[in-house]
């Protein structure tokens, strides 16, 4: 080899935090590829090569800085991390002291890598964690507890022996996670089917045998339809329903007036595109997976079309069988001990929670938290709970992930003190009291996290090379809040401290990960043996109508399990439903500003179908603004007129549109479609907690 | 003849660009240089399809930038990889004029010319090329042109025998 030094990590340019080897030279990267002991043998996408250009990227926060100005203003301190530990520390007390325990809340996007601050939160005596899930995948997450009681990160997808995938708003080529988009061009060279469902064309509706472009918001009804068919045509697996599930009659009886017909109209499909797939579905099973969708924030009836998903996956007999949708495994399954836990070093709080979770609504996962309901109690707590007057963002930029940044900043600034901890800057950064800068994943090591799925593993994320600025891993800011705040248990003074605690009873050191960077707890892939394997579910089976998810819901809030189909609102006349996407080189707002992938996509566009261009009188190379529905302004952009693309929608990707002066290149580029949501915070999927960000309306004017 | 190939299998192409990126990120040939190339094809007619076409520089027996070159940069080692000995190059842009696929690339920051060298230091060091190895959906390979051949047959062979009816 070249005489290069090759470090086993973890990749953070995204959340799939794929195995990565960095090869450096004296302390500079030469190279990132995939981890070749690992399935992706090499490979790595766009944003993960870059990294490089991350790290050497002079325009992140360099060191902890105070806010000297308004909220805002960008008038900044440099301070010691001293200085800003004891700031944070001492504000934290006070608050405290004055509202009690819980006026802390907590956000980051969770990942295997969340015990330690979880820990962190119950030492310091407050409920009030919750993750970016409300804007993400929240829907979906409760869609798998109310089916199968699992939660999504234990739903596992067994693409690799699938025999027909159906991916609906699931655009496994674009929103890549690698290892999973390599699984299913596997399956596909294997002969599996993959049907798409979406409002649009993408590179993963391009690789379908079967695509349904349909109407936005009907993706329910579909699903509804091909229940009913499966059901009414006797296509169902009968067996696997006596056995395994409860719930078939309620099912059936509400399923029955949802005819391939009537969806058809709903859709805007033919009749025949719904039994076809039905009949292809069944001839497939069990080996069948209808995906639930990752990021479903999306519609008022997205966790439907998630638990729909789930329900027609089980009728195919799909649920928990080898080639379906299966139960994660854990190392316990692997006879394996697990990780010592940081957040059992303190007590459960008990206290009530400031986004209203545990009272009526006992269905919902506290572990996910309603965030945009803890924002409300800012400035209008729940009844009883003390108001939240310190958020620490973490990792975690909610004025461009949520809707309606002017709304949220109304509520942030009832706070007392706003912290952001993070490696590039943000909306939520720029908007803070006090900015606590992460280094890069390249520069900092992780505790170690376990995986679990079909083959558990322990895996760890090493520092490549040492930060260029003033910059400190999160276990160093988490240990040095710690250390102020009397929880001396979590002040760690090394990584190799952290990684002890946590291997302590697993007969496991930290050496035992140099040679491949993670450890495989089984060689072989586990899966459940369904004869004695009991769902966590409140009957043990996958219910087919949630009886035990439903029951968490108060009466008085009259969410049901089988709601009635409801249509979406066609858009007003000059206007278009606005709907977001990924694109595969970027990661949402935080990767515009690296150079490699800005030179890639250095802005977004919007796509609108041919016969609405031409009724708006715009032509190839036309740039628009986009209006929002109160006539705001939103930014502009260029256009792409396409006839895959469902009339009633446009489509950006999302992550655009940055007004930060200090980001030179991602600066005033492009459309931010969180700006466009109005009243966003307030539109909740009721069954499932996610807001509902493709429910709004725009409009186009043509630029010059 | 030229020792090596570079396969590209579209169909398993999802147009990332993790080949582009990698190759930027490890020989910056300045602004808009790009030693490799991901084209995306779009058509709604007759029926809709997206594909993906990769393009650098076949490394040609017979290479036209070559022989354009007036200085001697442009030049070809044994195993046949064309690359560019920098401080020769006087950046006429003779050779992207002289090649069929304007492979060679201009950097406007020096005002020369440089192109994909299939990474010959890693080659060199018995590797792959960089944007081979780092290949997302692992769709680029490099091999040699009887291989290559050889394993676009046995694919069409598969393919054959899966559309017969029964084996005898």
């Amino acid at each position: 080899m070249n005489g290069n030094q090759l470090t086993h990590s973890i990749c953070g340019m995204c959340s799939a935090r794929c195995p990565i080897t960095v090869e450096t030279c004296n302390d500079t990267v030469k190279m990132i590829y995939g981890n070749m002991h690992s399935p992706l043998k090499g490979a790595l996408c766009a944003r993960g090569v870059a990294g490089k250009a991350l790290l050497e990227d002079n325009e992140r926060p360099q060191s902890p800085l105070i806010r000297q100005g308004e909220r805002g203003e960008g008038k900044w301190r440099a301070v010691s991390w001293d200085e800003a530990l004891d700031y944070v520390a001492q504000k934290i007390t006070e608050a405290q002291n004055k509202y009690g325990k819980q006026t802390v809340l907590w956000s980051d996007r969770e990942g295997p890598f969340a015990d330690l601050s979880r820990g962190f939160m119950r030492g310091l005596g407050s409920p009030n964690v919750c993750s970016h899930s409300p804007s993400c995948d929240l829907n979906t997450h409760h869609a798998c507890k109310a089916v199968l009681g699992l939660g999504r990160g234990m739903t596992v997808y067994d693409f690799a022996n699938a025999k027909h995938l159906v991916l609906q708003t699931r655009n496994i080529f674009e929103a890549i996670n690698l290892g999973e988009a390599r699984t299913v061009m596997q399956a596909l060279r294997k002969g599996c089917k993959l049907t798409v469902i979406d409002i649009r064309q993408s590179i993963t509706s391009s690789k379908a045998d079967t695509f349904h472009i349909i109407r936005p918001g009907t993706d329910y009804a579909f699903n509804l339809a091909v229940i009913n068919t499966l059901i009414s045509e006797n296509l169902y697996n009968k067996e696997y329903v006596r056995a395994h599930t409860t719930g078939f009659d309620a099912l059936a009886a509400f399923v029955a007036p949802y005819t391939a017909e009537w969806a058809a109209q709903e859709c805007g499909v033919e009749a025949r595109a719904i039994t076809d797939l039905a009949r292809a579905l069944a001839a497939a099973a069990p080996q069948v997976i209808w995906h639930p969708g990752w990021m479903s924030s999306r519609y008022a009836d997205s966790f439907q079309v998630g638990r729909t998903a789930l329900v027609i996956t089980a009728l195919l007999g799909g649920t928990g069988t080898k080639g379906g949708i299966v139960p994660g495994r854990t190392p316990k399954d692997c006879g394996k001990p697990g990780l010592k836990k940081f957040v059992d070093l303190y007590p459960a709080v008990k206290l009530p929670r400031a986004d209203g979770l545990g009272a009526d609504n006992k269905a919902f996962d506290p572990g996910k938290g309603l965030l945009h309901k803890a924002f409300e109690a800012i400035n209008n707590p729940p009844e009883g709970v003390p108001p939240v007057k310190v958020y620490m963002a973490w990792r975690h930029d909610p004025l461009q992930g949520f809707p309606d940044p002017d709304a949220l900043k109304k509520k942030l600034d009832g706070l007392d003190l706003l912290v952001s901890a993070t490696f590039s800057w943000s909306d939520t950064a720029w908007y803070a009291d006090v900015v606590l800068p992460m280094s890069t994943y390249l520069e900092r090591e992780s505790i170690i996290a376990g995986k679990n799925g079909l083959k558990p593993q322990f895996f760890v994320r090493r520092r490549a090379v040492q930060p260029r600025y003033n910059t400190r891993a999160d276990w160093e800011i988490i240990s040095g809040l710690s250390r102020r705040l009397g929880l001396d248990d979590l002040a760690f003074d090394s990584p190799e401290a952290v990684w002890s605690f946590q291997l302590e009873g697993t007969g496991l050191t930290i050496e035992d990960f140099d040679a491949k960077g993670f450890i495989p707890l089984t060689d072989d892939a586990l899966y459940i043996d369904p004869a004695t394997y009991a769902f966590p579910t409140g009957s043990g089976k996958v219910e087919l109508s949630s009886e035990s998810f439903g029951k968490g819901f108060a009466e008085s809030m009259g969410v049901s399990m089988l709601p009635p189909y409801v249509s979406p609102q066609s858009p007003p006349e000059g206007t278009f439903r606005i709907t977001f996407g990924r694109v595969a080189v970027h990661t949402q707002g935080h990767t515009v500003n690296n150079p490699l992938l800005y030179e890639q996509v250095p802005e977004n566009t919007v796509w609108i179908n041919t016969d609405s261009a031409k009724k708006a009188g715009l032509k190839p190379g036309d740039r628009v603004r986009v209006l929002d529905a109160r006539g705001g302004n939103m930014g502009e952009a260029g256009i792409k007129i396409t006839s895959l693309i469902h009339p009633e929608a446009i489509f950006v990707v999302h992550g655009f549109g940055h007004d930060l002066p200090c980001e030179s290149l991602a600066v005033d580029k492009g459309i931010a479609d969180n700006k466009c949501l109005k009243g966003g915070l307030d539109l909740q999927d009721q069954g499932g907690g996610g807001l509902s960000l493709q429910e709004h309306f725009v409009s186009l004017e043509k630029v010059g | 003849m030229s020792k090596y190939v570079v396969t590209h299998n579209s169909a398993e192409c999802i147009g990332c660009k993790a080949c582009e990126v990698q190759c930027r990120s490890l020989h910056n040939g300045g602004a808009g240089a790009f030693f490799c190339r991901i084209l995306t094809v779009e058509q709604s007619e007759p029926r809709p399809s997206l594909g993906f076409v990769y393009t650098s520089c076949f490394h040609c027996e017979n290479p036209w930038c070559v022989k354009a070159c007036p200085t001697g940069a442009m030049r070809r080692r044994e195993d046949g990889i064309v690359y560019v000995e920098k401080k020769f190059c006087v950046g006429c842009k003779a050779c992207i004029t002289a090649c069929p696929w304007a492979a060679p690339q201009w950097n406007p920051d020096t005002g020369k010319v440089d192109k994909c060298d299939l990474c010959r230091d890693r080659i060199d060091q018995g590797l792959r090329p960089a944007c081979v190895t780092t290949c997302a959906m692992s769709c680029l390979g490099f091999t040699v042109p009887s291989e290559a051949s050889q394993e676009r047959r046995q694919h069409f062979a598969e393919q054959i025998q899966k559309l017969r009816p029964t084996t005898r």
